[in-house]
């Protein structure tokens, strides 16, 4: 079988799944104290409904939504609230956050089954949004805002992204081979309120036994999914470059993946529509890969939101001697953090250690166009970071700054190490504020 | 302590003082191939040119207060302007081109990145306009079994013949001595001697530019390393096969379409030109769309100053010609980015 993939650009780094692909996922006890940050999703940060000295139950609403793209955030644990303060999440950003103090003893409350297929899709859609769900490959855009298919668009298809095209993660991986089924259930349960005509798996070629299982989940129970094999190239986990893999149609610049009649949900996500639907569970706790070189015990460890990632390191054996960075997230487009008491959000599907991986040379830009062939959005990252050095935000902006997404391609290959991204970043702020 | 910077924090192999180390691995077997061939002599040439490039940019760094020696980017030019030299030219020459394609080329306007010719061909232009006639001197290679005869080179004494009149193919043209070997070999497969001698590398010229065979391997190794694409050197030598075979016959009164086209090839430092300097990092296009605009161009110019040219060699001044035209190419073509939308015309009032 020929594999699908998107024609421009992208690069292949190694995947270093390796470290941690065949660790099953294990449970993280109760750490004593969780940092459960206000901001763990895109747009408005949830508005805190409780103060210091609060209990709260496990699953119980601590802060609600302030509009409509935001999203409640709910309590990981039974516990105490002791402390209300400013935290900075692994985006960098600072945001409101509540230090919750574990009980010795967890409750379970999220035993009763309930029966999703008799719901409508509004209701459906109700309960999505009640329990908290945001996309989980990263950009936690609320789930519930992206499944309402506005009045007059219609979405053809429904694309589940299980490609994880990030270098070392696994913990999608690893949910697709153990709880496959449940998974299956999410994408209809997504299914039913989206409504398309077809369904579609993207999954890539270093995942193929996944691929395999999930097909003949699919196939005993008659569900109409179609699981599509995709050739291994970075940033295939994009929803623009998914959409082109699978679909061969491109989002308009500026547009969303809506108006190619579009949906694109992550695979985590699913599993979390799942239990949300199923069980009426908030997203509460997730998946998440530890590994990196400078682990000494590479997992992958369900832990509630709000863990610090000291907790998650010590769980893993701890760090080696030869640690450089700490990386939240994937190691092409993941935010280093420098403090080890940051706390995982709803996004976070990796922690990495990494030694040292970079040297600090770098030399002038030698015009070798390797940034312009490997930028999977067809831009020119040499002439926007020249506008951007010379302070030309508006010609940087006119090339395309704005389409650029930060996946990192250019500065992969870069042969002069020149820092593109942090230019594009810079870029884009200084370009927005000059408007 | 732990170190935090923008994302990716992992990096693809390719550096860029490492692929210039790359690109001289790659030229070694030609240049080794011309010492063999020339003898001792062309080694030192080769040793000087490369020694005066890099004290020319030790100099200069001096002046600028930056080392840039690191970056190997003075080390190919040095060794490309040994290997654009004649076997037994005077020692001072290739200091000079040198010194012209670091310092005047290079350096003036800003070092690595901002030259906007190949510094190593606009010192050899430099030279060979100067000194024309050390620079058009040429001696044969040991494979004849004697020591510094001059010679004349394949195309210089096909457009003397040219010159005075002469019609027919190059085998018919020329007087030059063929090795035994290929004209055995000529035989056999029914194709001029002077081709074979001429892809082996016996033939007189620069001394890095005679052997195509170990030229054409380290180009492909350079494309294999992916530090360079193939499209310049395929569209380059392709534009170039294709002009010779439709109007390369024409000065030499064969008519259209019976133009010679192998000697053209593996002569004049045409595999040198196409797969190490037509693909300069610098003074080429990013876009692959300009790419093999570029190439095209440099195919054209080489056959027009070929042909019709009163010179008998004309890789390196199209290579030349094409890096001045290079930026106005990369500021017309553009890639068409992801999702474009055209822009609608704004409706005249």
């Amino acid at each position: 079988m020929k594999l699908a993939t998107f024609r421009r650009g992208g690069v292949h780094p190694d995947d270093k799944k390796r470290l941690s692909k065949d660790r099953k996922i294990e449970r993280l006890p109760f750490p004593s104290e969780l940092i459960v940050s206000m901001s763990q999703h895109l747009g408005a940060p949830a508005t805190p409904v409780k103060k210091k000295g609060d209990t709260v139950r496990r699953g119980e609403v601590i802060g609600t939504a302030s509009s409509y793209v935001s999203s409640p955030v709910h309590s990981p644990a039974d516990g105490v609230v002791v402390d209300v303060r400013k935290v900075r999440v692994p985006s960098g950003a600072v945001a409101d956050a509540l230090v919750i103090k574990c009980d010795e003893t967890q409750s379970d409350p999220f035993k009763e089954e309930f029966d999703w297929k008799k719901e409508s899709p509004e209701a459906l859609l109700e309960t999505i949004r009640e329990m908290g769900i945001v996309g989980m490959g990263g950009a936690t855009f609320p789930t519930s805002v992206k499944l309402n298919i506005p009045m007059g668009k219609k979405a053809d298809s429904l694309i589940i992204n299980a490609v994880e095209c990030e270098p070392y993660l696994t913990s999608d991986y690893r949910v697709m081979m153990e709880r496959p089924d449940e998974v299956l259930e999410g994408v209809m349960a997504a299914a039913r309120i989206v409504s398309p005509d077809n369904i579609i798996i993207g999954i890539e070629a270093n995942k193929e036994d996944a691929a395999q299982l999930l097909s003949s989940r699919i196939e005993a129970k008659g569900y109409p999914i179609r699981v599509q094999l995709l050739k291994m190239k970075y940033p295939q986990g994009d929803e623009k470059q998914l959409i082109k893999a699978t679909l061969g149609r491109e989002v308009p610049s500026g547009k969303l993946p809506l108006d190619v009649g579009a949906v694109v949900c992550n695979i985590g996500t699913t599993y979390a529509i799942y239990e949300a639907v199923r069980f009426h569970k908030p997203l509460i706790e997730r998946v998440c890969t530890v590994s990196g070189e400078s682990v000494c015990d590479p997992k992958n460890v369900i832990a509630p939101i709000g863990t610090k990632f000291s907790d998650l390191i010590a769980f893993a054996g701890g760090a080696r001697e030869d640690l450089v960075s700490l990386i939240a997230g994937g190691p092409m487009m993941g935010f280093a953090v420098a403090d080890t008491d940051t706390p995982m959000v709803k996004g976070s599907g990796g922690v990495l250690m990494l030694p040292r991986m970079l040297d600090d040379i770098s030399f002038p830009c030698v015009l070798c166009g390797k940034c312009v062939q490997h930028c999977p959005m067809g831009l020119m990252p040499n002439k926007m970071f020249r506008n951007i050095k010379y302070g030309n935000y508006k010609a940087a902006m006119d090339l395309g700054l704005m389409d650029c997404k930060e996946c990192g391609c250019c500065a992969y290959t870069c042969p002069s190490h020149l820092p593109l991204v942090q230019g594009f970043k810079l870029g884009k702020k200084l370009g927005r504020q000059a408007k | 302590m732990m170190t935090v910077r923008t994302s990716p924090h992992i990096h693809g192999n390719l550096r860029t003082d490492k692929a210039m180390l790359f690109v001289v691995a790659a030229l070694i077997p030609s240049a080794l191939w011309g010492v063999w061939a020339f003898g001792v002599r062309a080694l030192v040439v080769l040793l000087v040119s490369i020694a005066s490039s890099l004290l020319v940019e030790y100099l200069l760094g001096l002046v600028s207060k930056e080392s840039t020696l690191r970056d190997g980017s003075a080390l190919v030019t040095g060794l490309l302007v040994g290997m654009n030299m004649p076997p037994a030219v005077p020692l001072f020459i290739p200091v000079i081109a040198s010194a012209f394609a670091i310092a005047v080329v290079k350096w003036t306007f800003g070092g690595l990145g901002c030259n906007w010719m190949n510094p190593a061909l606009a010192g050899r232009a430099f030279v060979f306009f100067s000194f024309t006639s050390e620079m058009s001197a040429f001696t044969l290679p040991r494979a004849f079994g004697v020591d510094a005869v001059a010679s004349a080179t394949p195309l210089s004494a096909l457009k003397t013949a040219m010159t005075a009149g002469g019609t027919g193919l190059s085998y018919e043209l020329l007087t030059l001595p063929v090795t035994d070997f290929a004209s055995s070999l000529s035989d056999k497969l029914g194709i001029s001697p002077y081709v074979i001698d001429a892809f082996f590398g016996n033939v007189g010229g620069c001394i890095g530019e005679v052997s195509s065979l170990l030229l054409l391997v380290g180009g492909i190794f350079l494309i294999a390393a992916k530090i360079i694409t193939w499209r310049i050197p395929v569209v380059y030598i392709g534009s170039f096969a294709l002009l010779s075979w439709m109007f390369g016959g024409i000065p030499y009164g064969l008519g259209a379409f019976h133009g010679e086209v192998l000697l053209p090839l593996f002569t004049g430092g045409l595999m040198l030109g196409a797969f190490f300097m037509a693909t300069d990092w610098v003074t080429t296009p990013t876009t692959p769309k300009g790419e093999i605009i570029f190439a095209a161009g440099c195919g054209f110019f080489t056959f027009l100053i070929r042909y019709f040219g009163s010179l008998p060699e004309g890789v390196s001044l199209a290579i030349i010609l094409m890096n001045i035209v290079s930026p106005t190419i990369e500021r017309f073509v553009r890639v068409k980015p992801f999702g474009y939308v055209r822009k609608k015309k704004e409706a005249k009032a």
